[in-house]
């Protein structure tokens, strides 16, 4: 079957651990073994436990999720706190938005983020502009809405979209997307405690695969921070999410051929760190982003034009893309539609070699 | 069915109308004079477990007419319908096939009712569960399997998969992924079928936990405002995923939820009071008094999908007491037997039957050709023009999308 053929994302706790990535420590600095869905059921955890008015709610998360990222919550904190809600996005979101309105600390979750759609009305007209149009009298800052995101292998049309470049498009709101369990820790707690909306992305194909040690304790990963995850000569490479992984083993194999690249995690896609991303152009004058979005409006897009912008007379090379294709999420054809290492790899060396 | 057709034509036509969006009025005996036409055997069951009315004076009828070749043709259909979802199961459990697959296995009466009640030009739009709906449209067992294996025989060509399975020239409208989805595209068929004077009906099937989404109110109100010939089929197997009905609804009963339309709660299980209903609700729609909703109280024997067991959230005892006291192919087995419509060895030897042909239409599908590579690119825009987009070699490839 081509899933088993084509289809092979081998991950070792070493992509978490690139070569130029700081450790994370934390005062405390104990830290647990812990997988994507464990890393954010603790970031919930000390959320719930820290905040009294914060609530996590959402189709099925009573008994701990679909993907088990609630697991336990429900028991510790009252059903009162962490409740399920009927099947209706767009009443979720709308209602997260009026809890929010009054103070609160609310975690949304939106069980794939491929039925985020209705909701897509009350996030992009209400919760990203109630600041702004009250005149800052009000605001939904305590709104959080997590919601797992992109390919799992064999998800199809309905259970793989990264529809993260839509929200992109929305001043107001901001959008996050961890790469591994001690970055997810970190952005969600950010996110939570950020005065703004946040939508944050959770990588669902790494909910088990990815595992490392992840701080038990409360810290905090600044948003709107790109993470130079490893630093090289010769070409910056973009990416954020699941697709990290994919970018760190084409990084791996460019660097046997010969080519330094330097790896780039965006983090937060809006507000972006062109800052950091601009600088690491300018040393490199090469620049590759990666995305499992069909390419056409992609994220990618926003990144590769403002860069043409502000490093135009540094670029050597035409900024290349290398991102899903422009069809709906196949079912079938999953390995063909996806941005694979060796895709990544052609276009280093084809940017390169330029 | 073509008989009942050219009936309702003669009476139309009798009628004045009134204008291009006016129903047509119907006299009340032609409900029972066609009926009775209908009746070809000598059988009569009774409906055990009485319909529940919301804004109807009368309901369905309390029994049904029914003949020995009717009864052969639910047994064997709604066992096609069960052995094929278990052949689905063993596919997915060898990991021979991927994806999502929301197995029917228990609704079998729900589709058979509705094949019974409805013709081929009425039209059906259905949620993911669609494998029993696709059967009943007129789908066999070949081109499931065909569209579970992502072949070129599949009935949406290999790449609809498991929740996408359509079949045009039945108007089966399909397989829809997104929950809640098929009530406003509902009201848009039905809607097409009254403009276009059909005498024929657009069934609109979601389950209870899509009964919550905003756009079914929407199209609800639509339907209603504009007296749209639309039957809103709820599928209420008690479960939205895990979350039980009463965890999920303020009011966990769908069929008198509006109290501008019309509704009928039916056993699910007995495949003749899903059939009256339906008969019932064709003609009210058909009469020009708008859209009316049925609610089958069914029950789903597999968990939500393959990745759900399905004892999390209920136990192996209660699924295990519905098989025994309602599943719905013995209810059909047994009255057979009562009436002496076949004994048990010509049911064994239908079993046999059944089971071999649904293997061979398996070992078929797997001989068939996967669609080729291009096949990823076609089939989303109509056009005539070339549109550019990345082939899988990165490099510019063009591709005529049609």
């Amino acid at each position: 079957m081509p899933f088993a053929k084509h289809l092979c994302r081998t991950l070792k706790s070493a992509f978490c651990v690139g070569h130029g990535q700081r450790a994370l420590t934390t005062q405390a600095g104990k830290a647990k073994r812990m997988n994507l869905v464990s890393a954010i059921n603790s970031a919930l955890q000390i959320v719930l436990e820290s905040d009294p008015r914060s609530y996590v709610f959402g189709e099925d998360v009573s008994f701990g999720g679909v993907f088990r990222c609630t697991t336990g919550l429900a028991d510790m904190f009252g059903k009162h706190r962490v409740f399920n809600t009927p099947l209706c996005e767009q009443g979720i979101v709308g209602f997260g938005i009026g809890l929010a309105a009054m103070g609160n600390t609310a975690i949304a979750e939106i069980q794939f983020a491929d039925y985020i759609y209705p909701a897509f009305d009350q996030i992009v007209n209400e919760a990203a502009k109630f600041r702004y149009r009250s005149g800052n009298q009000f605001n939904c800052g305590g709104l959080t809405i997590r919601t797992p995101y992109g390919a799992v292998g064999h998800g199809g049309h309905y259970h793989s979209q990264s529809p993260e470049a839509f929200f992109c498009h929305v001043p107001g709101i901001k959008v996050v997307i961890p790469r591994g369990p001690s970055q997810a820790k970190g952005l969600l707690l950010s996110s939570v405690r950020d005065p703004n909306p946040v939508v944050f992305f959770e990588p669902k194909w790494l909910y088990r695969q990815a595992v490392e040690d992840v701080p038990e304790d409360d810290y905090a990963i600044p948003l709107s921070r790109a993470e130079v995850v490893q630093r090289g000569t010769d070409i910056t490479v973009v990416g954020w999410g699941a697709q990290m992984a994919i970018l760190d083993q084409a990084c791996s194999e460019a660097l046997q051929a010969g080519i330094s690249c330097e790896l780039i995690d965006l983090q937060t896609l809006i507000p972006w760190d062109k800052e950091t991303v601009e600088a690491s152009v300018k040393k490199t004058g090469r620049l590759l982003i990666s995305h499992e979005a069909p390419i056409t409006g992609g994220f990618g897009a926003e990144i590769a034009a403002s860069i043409v912008e502000r490093c135009f007379l540094h670029l050597e090379a035409p900024v290349s893309r290398v991102c899903g294709l422009d069809t709906p999420f196949p079912l079938v054809f999953e390995p063909h539609y996806m941005p694979t290492k060796n895709k990544i790899l052609e276009a280093i060396k084809a940017s390169v070699h330029f | 069915m073509g008989r009942s057709a050219a009936v309702l034509l003669r009476l139309w036509k009798r009628q004045p109308v009134h204008d291009s969006f006016s129903g047509r009025a119907f006299s009340s005996n032609a409900f029972a004079e066609r009926r009775a036409k209908e009746s070809k055997g000598c059988i009569t069951v009774q409906i055990q477990v009485p319909f529940s009315l919301h804004n109807l004076a009368e309901g369905p009828p309390v029994e049904s007419r029914t003949g020995k070749k009717e009864l052969l043709a639910m047994y064997m259909d709604m066992l096609t319908i069960r052995r094929m979802e278990i052949s689905a199961d063993m596919l997915f459990k060898s990991q021979q096939v991927r994806g999502f697959c929301h197995l029917y296995d228990g609704q079998e009466a729900v589709a058979i009712g509705l094949k019974e009640a409805i013709s081929k030009e009425d039209a059906v739009i259905t949620a993911y569960r669609d494998h029993g709906i696709f059967l009943a449209k007129g789908g066999t067992p070949f081109e499931v399997f065909s569209e579970l294996t992502g072949r070129v025989t599949g009935c949406a060509a290999g790449k609809g998969g498991s929740m996408h399975l359509y079949k045009r020239e039945n108007n089966f409208f399909g397989g829809w992924g997104i929950v809640g989805t098929t009530s406003p595209l509902g009201a848009g068929l039905a809607l097409a079928l009254k403009y276009c004077k059909k005498n024929n009906v657009a069934v609109a099937i979601h389950g209870d936990g899509a009964d919550n989404q905003g756009q079914v109110y929407e199209a609800k109100n639509m339907a209603a405002l504009w007296d749209l010939p639309l039957i809103l089929l709820i599928e209420n197997n008690h479960f939205g995923m895990g979350t039980a009905e009463w965890r999920a609804s303020k009011k966990a009963s769908y069929f008198d939820r509006v109290s501008y339309l019309p509704g009928i709660k039916a056993d699910g299980m007995d495949v003749f009071a899903v059939k009256e209903a339906l008969l019932f609700c064709k003609e009210h729609c058909l009469a020009g008094k708008g859209p009316i909703v049925i609610e089958c109280d069914t029950y789903r024997y597999h968990g939500h999908s393959m990745s759900d067991p399905g004892s999390t959230y209920r136990t192996w005892d209660e699924i295990k007491q519905i098989r025994q006291a309602r599943d719905p192919i013995q209810f059909v087995k047994q009255i057979i037997l009562k009436e002496g419509a076949a004994t048990e060895e010509e049911l064994a030897t239908i079993d046999k039957q059944v089971k071999k042909d649904v293997e061979d239409a398996l070992s078929k599908a797997r001989e068939a050709p996967e669609p080729k590579e291009e096949a990823l690119f076609t089939d989303m825009y109509k056009h005539d023009k070339k549109f550019v987009v990345y082939g899988c070699d990165r490099k510019q490839a063009t591709s005529r999308l049609a």
